[in-house]
């Protein structure tokens, strides 16, 4: 079983490394959209600075959606899928695979643009050290719940704004727990507590999305 | 001979449509089971429901031998088209928990030992098309599902491919097969079904 | 299964549920008419003015009520989705499909009615209170579900899918609810929701209630009638539908 985990996290980093276009583009994303939050302000306007959670927060989120889309797609199209149903291995395991190289190409590279952004808004380095905490715990789990979605709805040739309306709501509490641990860093509060329940819904996550996730694409064969 | 695949009063629907009721039978060593039929009748959907890829509407399909025998090559080659056939095959065989010593030696077979390692996207349809099959040669399974297994085939991949399903039968394995033309050759152990 | 008993098995038959519901239409409707009757009259004209909120607090038998059935609505979805995945009974699956826009309905109205009682409370018609934005973020769960549901042609993987976000969407409902909960009390603001756990008088609590239970027999009429729907036209090559339409 191990062997087939290696084998699919090789086989899409392999494919990540083919594309290296689309590799970079959910950081530009990252970075246009703090930018246009900036812009949309006046000059270094104070309140950047103690909206730069929401907004880091966010910009994170929609830059991993984005790319998310096409997680099963290809899969679905040429063939795959139905290899890996009548493989001997469990299908969610390959699901987690597919997902944990999803979070090393898209999720990680996002976690380690955030401070960066973070100065730009105007961050503290130490509340930039929660920000990247809690990325670290949340990108995983929004990941994990994106390609649930997708996963549910790889046969349709366009989804559009579908994917989105799907995830947020279902990954609000991570929002709610993320950017609350970052304020609570900002106004000198331990951020202890929104982390540990961070790291609980990821833990949750780890257990129950990839299973859902089999299923969704098991319905999709039918 | 004993029945490596038998099924009982299958009924397939696709969606809420009922596409085939009543289908009762079973294939044993050396058989080849050939599904024919027109377009939209049925016949991947049912090839699937065998493979047990889908569950049918009713009925049961009883295989004697894990699933982890049988090969299962569908009308979509399973294929990457940004990795190579080396890397497609290879890739396969991790997923099976085997080595990939064949692999090279079956795309070889194939002829297709010149672009074993050019992306997918850059072969015809019919080098794809035998990319896929050469799955047959890596690892030996005793049933086959093949849906539409040649076409965009030319005659060279079709005798490549017959060669390999003559010595399958040997061993004593069994194939189901969907094509909407009669298979060529004399194969001997063949049994057509029409679909309607 | 044995865990299902022999009716239910037979209920469950769409001919035998169609004729089922046809007959139970009337009786639901009546029922419906006098619970939500007593409850109006009771609530908008013989319940006293509230001590502290006069007769602004009226609004609670339209908006505690739909926010009680907007939960409520989405359990037996997610109950629906379990049955429709394990067992694969077809009623199951319109049933799930059918809550989704009562379900959403009866969250727009406790959004709406809470906005309405907002500002005479606290002088607006927008708060993010705990309360109000659970119900928005479960407004969002269910037209994701209705969302899906149109968006995948087949009618038995539309089902299946939503189904599965269904049975998600429940686990993630009570995080959603805690994590807004504590959201809200990061800010030392001054948003009291006082619905759900008020020490209320009697003659106010009846008419409540009856509200409650009103709407609750006004939400299986109407998801009857949309499985009947649902059923005849996923049915629609079968014979039995040609004679329970003719």
């Amino acid at each position: 079983m191990t062997q087939a985990f290696m084998a699919v996290l090789a086989r899409e980093l392999r494919l990540a490394l083919r594309r290296r276009s689309e590799w970079a583009q959910p950081l530009v994303f990252y970075a246009v959209v703090a930018t246009l939050f900036a812009l949309g302000a006046a000059p270094n306007a104070p309140w950047l600075k103690v909206a730069a959670p929401s907004i880091l927060w966010v910009g994170a989120l929609l830059a991993a959606l984005l790319s998310l889309d096409r997680v099963f797609r290809g899969d679905h199209e040429d063939g795959t899928l139905e290899q890996l149903f009548l493989s001997p291995q469990p299908v969610s395991l390959l699901v987690a695979g597919k997902l944990f190289a999803q979070w090393l190409v898209i999720g990680l590279p996002l976690t380690l643009l955030a401070p960066v952004l973070g100065l730009g808004l105007g961050m503290e380095p130490n509340v930039i050290l929660v920000l990247m905490l809690s990325l670290l715990l949340g990108m995983p789990a929004l990941i994990l719940t994106a390609g649930f979605a997708s996963a549910l709805v790889v046969g349709l040739p366009r989804t559009g704004v579908l994917l989105p309306v799907l995830v947020l709501p279902l990954v609000s509490p991570a929002v709610v727990f993320g950017a609350g641990a970052v304020r609570a860093a900002q106004s000198g509060l331990p951020a202890e507590a929104p982390l540990y329940f961070l790291g609980a819904i990821l833990v949750l996550c780890l257990c129950g999305v990839p299973l859902a996730a089999a299923a969704a694409l098991k319905n999709a064969l039918d | 001979m004993t029945a490596i695949l038998s099924f009982q009063n299958l009924a397939i629907a696709r969606g809420d449509h009922v596409l085939l009721r009543g289908l009762s039978g079973s294939v044993s060593g050396g058989e080849i089971l050939h599904i024919r039929g027109g377009n939209g009748v049925g016949k991947t959907s049912l090839l699937e429901v065998l493979s047990g890829l889908r569950s049918p509407e009713q009925g049961a399909v009883t295989r004697r031998l894990e699933t982890d025998a049988c090969h299962w090559i569908g009308h979509r080659n399973a294929l990457n088209p940004a990795l190579t056939p080396f890397e497609n095959l290879r890739f396969w065989c991790a997923l099976h928990d085997l080595p990939a010593d064949n692999v090279r030696g079956a795309l070889r077979e194939f002829e297709l030992q010149r672009v074993a390692d050019q992306a997918c996207r850059q072969l015809s349809a019919g080098q794809k098309r035998r990319c896929a099959l050469a799955r047959l040669a890596v690892a030996q399974r005793p049933l086959w599902f093949l849906d539409e297994p040649l076409s965009a085939l030319d005659e060279g991949g079709v005798r490549h491919w017959l060669g390999l399903l003559q010595a399958h039968q040997q061993r004593g394995g069994a194939a189901i097969v969907t094509s909407h033309q009669p298979l060529p050759g004399s194969l001997t152990g063949l049994r057509s079904w029409e679909l309607s | 299964m044995n865990l299902i008993p022999d009716w239910l098995h037979r209920l469950a038959s769409p001919p035998t549920f169609y004729a089922f519901a046809t007959r139970a239409q009337p009786w639901l409707t009546g029922v419906t008419l006098l619970l939500l009757g007593y409850g109006l009259v009771g609530g908008l004209a013989l319940a006293p003015p509230d001590y502290q909120q006069g007769e602004g607090f009226r609004i609670i038998y339209v908006h505690v009520p739909a926010a009680w059935m907007s939960l409520f609505v989405y359990s037996v979805m997610a109950g629906a989705a379990a049955v429709a995945l394990i067992w694969r009974i077809k009623l199951a699956e319109c049933v799930l499909t059918s809550c989704a826009p009562i379900g959403a309905s009866f969250t727009a109205l406790a959004l709406v009615s809470g906005m309405l009682w907002g500002k005479p409370m606290w002088g607006t018609y927008w708060t993010w209170d705990a309360r109000l934005t659970s119900e928005l973020i479960l407004l969002f769960l269910y037209l994701g579900v209705t969302g899906l549901q149109q968006a995948i042609a087949d009618p038995r993987g539309a089902a299946r899918a939503c189904a599965l976000l269904a049975i998600v969407g429940f686990v993630n409902v009570p995080i959603v609810h805690y994590s807004v909960e504590w959201w809200n009390t990061l800010h030392q603001g001054p948003t009291i929701t006082k619905i759900g756990k008020p020490s209320i008088a009697a003659s106010m609590l009846w008419p409540l209630l009856s509200m409650a239970l009103g709407f609750t027999t006004f939400f299986v009429g109407a998801l009857f009638q949309r499985v009947q729907n649902e059923l005849l036209w996923r049915e629609r090559a079968n014979p039995w539908v040609k004679e329970a339409t003719a």
